[in-house]
């Protein structure tokens, strides 16, 4: 029990207790969001600021909301207004905000170990809310936090992720902390974008979607990302449709209590029927609303840590 | 070498908690304007119980909830995040006597906090502080209307406090010296 990290960069350097750590503190900061006044003092005085070079929506305002119900001051920063487009570096835009005397940065970029090198650059405590196609790790919290909350336990579970995994970098996160709470952990998509290299992350990959979800406790879905595919990995996306999308048939062929998980935003009539995204067993929402008292979490545990994370370079 | 005082033994804290039970029902004659908060970790314990022995009293149930003052530190820069405990108020405290009830009185920064995050749950008439165990060193102009007892400390010295309810053999509060030489 405990949490001495003073930044949030992955979730592949935190260990089974400091996840758990933070699960643990979620809960508390959901009963918060749950009351009339939804506002705590614990980050009073403080400045958040959310540096998003990647457009995001979900991620930004959750962060946003976070930051306000903890009482700190919060600054959004997107690369479509901003110095990013007069040629200004990361290093020199994360130094100006450091002497505006930010206390926090959450930071979204489409390079891999930006948040990490962030840290070496200022001082602030650093969060990373999704870096290329390396990790986002308060998706994989806030997916743990569903997961344990809806089923009461993690170890033991049968997680199937779907989809784009090659791209994704909360199909890492996700395979990290799940692996590491004693998740098994099953990955299915079309072979170009759900490698066999994954097996060295401790999960099992498979191509047969429907031997994939027929055990499944959890169903996960991803985005197909258009925007991060260079060239054209399948066919068409009525194909991927047609073989991977989830549907009622194939959704009749799992186990009556698998929850379906996705991270957002969806593609109606893609990767899951509109049906399906509506139905009783999707907690899709429920995870939005997770999302943000487990950041309130982070911004909370991060605060109170001191020393810095050792970092792989 | 640390040297351990048992001050209070499970007969005499009950004994204390009989006590505060019969000094907040004489203080408080409207029993149905009074509820009890307790503020964990061993708070919570206490005040369940000082809830059972108010209920005798009074021949009715008395409203007991827990009130988790955590985010309303004021050091919390100052220490790793401490842990956050449910809080659990089954009940409006607009217009209630609320009476605080919490374990060790030290400080009086954890009553401050208790008092400051009280207010996002409404606004009542009157708060009193009840503690099972007073050891001065206030930093707060903050002061008990119940005590179960005053125990002059120094501050390098220890309070801790067995409760069965938090998995402790049988209940005792224990006074810990630390001496240097």
């Amino acid at each position: 029990m405990g949490w001495t990290k003073k930044h949030l960069l992955d979730i592949e350097s935190l260990t089974a207790e400091e996840i758990i750590t933070v699960l643990d503190t979620a809960r508390g900061f959901k009963a918060v969001g749950e009351r009339a006044i939804k506002k705590v003092p614990a980050l009073r005085g403080k400045t958040v600021v959310n540096l998003f070079v990647e457009p995001s929506t979900r991620t930004r305002i959750s962060f946003e909301l976070a930051a306000q119900r903890l009482s700190a001051d919060i600054v959004n920063f997107s690369a479509e207004a901003s110095s990013f487009k007069k040629g200004e570096t990361l290093k020199d835009t994360a130094l100006n905000l450091e002497a505006l005397n930010a206390d926090f940065i959450i930071i979204r970029h489409s390079a891999s170990g930006a948040p990490h090198f962030l840290t070496r650059v200022v001082d602030a405590h650093v969060i990373n809310a999704g870096d290329g196609a390396h990790e986002h790790p308060t998706q994989a919290l806030l997916d743990v936090f569903t997961i344990r909350e809806k089923k009461g336990r993690i170890a033991g579970l049968n997680v199937t992720i779907l989809g784009d995994i090659l791209y994704s970098r909360v199909a890492r996160s996700d395979i990290w902390a799940l692996t590491k709470l004693g998740a098994n952990v099953t990955l299915c998509g079309p072979s170009t974008l759900v490698p066999k290299t994954f097996e060295q992350m401790g999960c099992r990959v498979t191509h047969d979607v429907d031997e994939a979800i027929r055990d499944a406790d959890i169903i996960n879905l991803l985005r197909i990302q258009h925007e991060r595919q260079r060239k054209t990995m399948f066919p068409s996306i009525g194909e991927y449709t047609q073989l991977f999308g989830l549907n009622q048939a194939r959704l009749a062929r799992t186990r009556p209590d698998a929850l379906i998980m996705h991270p957002g935003p969806i593609n109606r009539g893609v990767e899951i029927d509109s049906e399906i995204a509506d139905c009783g067993r999707s907690v899709i929402l429920e995870q939005v609303t997770n999302g943000l008292a487990v950041r309130m979490a982070v911004l909370f545990l991060v605060n109170g840590g001191k020393t810095s994370p050792e970092i792989a370079v | 070498m640390p040297e351990s005082v048992v001050i209070l033994d499970a007969v005499a804290i009950q004994r204390a908690l009989t006590r505060i039970a019969h000094e907040i029902a004489e203080r408080n004659e409207q029993s149905t304007d009074v509820v009890l908060v307790g503020i964990p970790l061993l708070g919570d314990h206490l005040a369940f119980r000082l809830g059972k022995i108010l209920a005798g009293i009074w021949n009715q149930p008395v409203p007991v909830g827990v009130l988790d003052t955590t985010l309303h530190r004021d050091d919390l820069d100052q220490r790793t995040a401490p842990t956050i405990h449910p809080t659990d108020i089954p009940f409006d405290v607009t217009g209630k006597t609320v009476v605080f009830v919490d374990d060790v009185l030290f400080t009086g920064r954890t009553t401050r906090a208790a008092m400051d995050a009280l207010n996002d749950f409404g606004r009542p008439r009157k708060i009193q502080l009840a503690v099972l165990v007073d050891r001065g060193h206030r930093e707060l102009p903050i002061k008990a209307d119940f005590i179960g007892k005053n125990v002059p400390t120094a501050l390098d010295e220890k309070i801790a406090m067995l409760l069965t309810e938090a998995g402790a053999a049988k209940d005792e509060v224990i006074l810990k010296k630390m001496t240097n030489h």
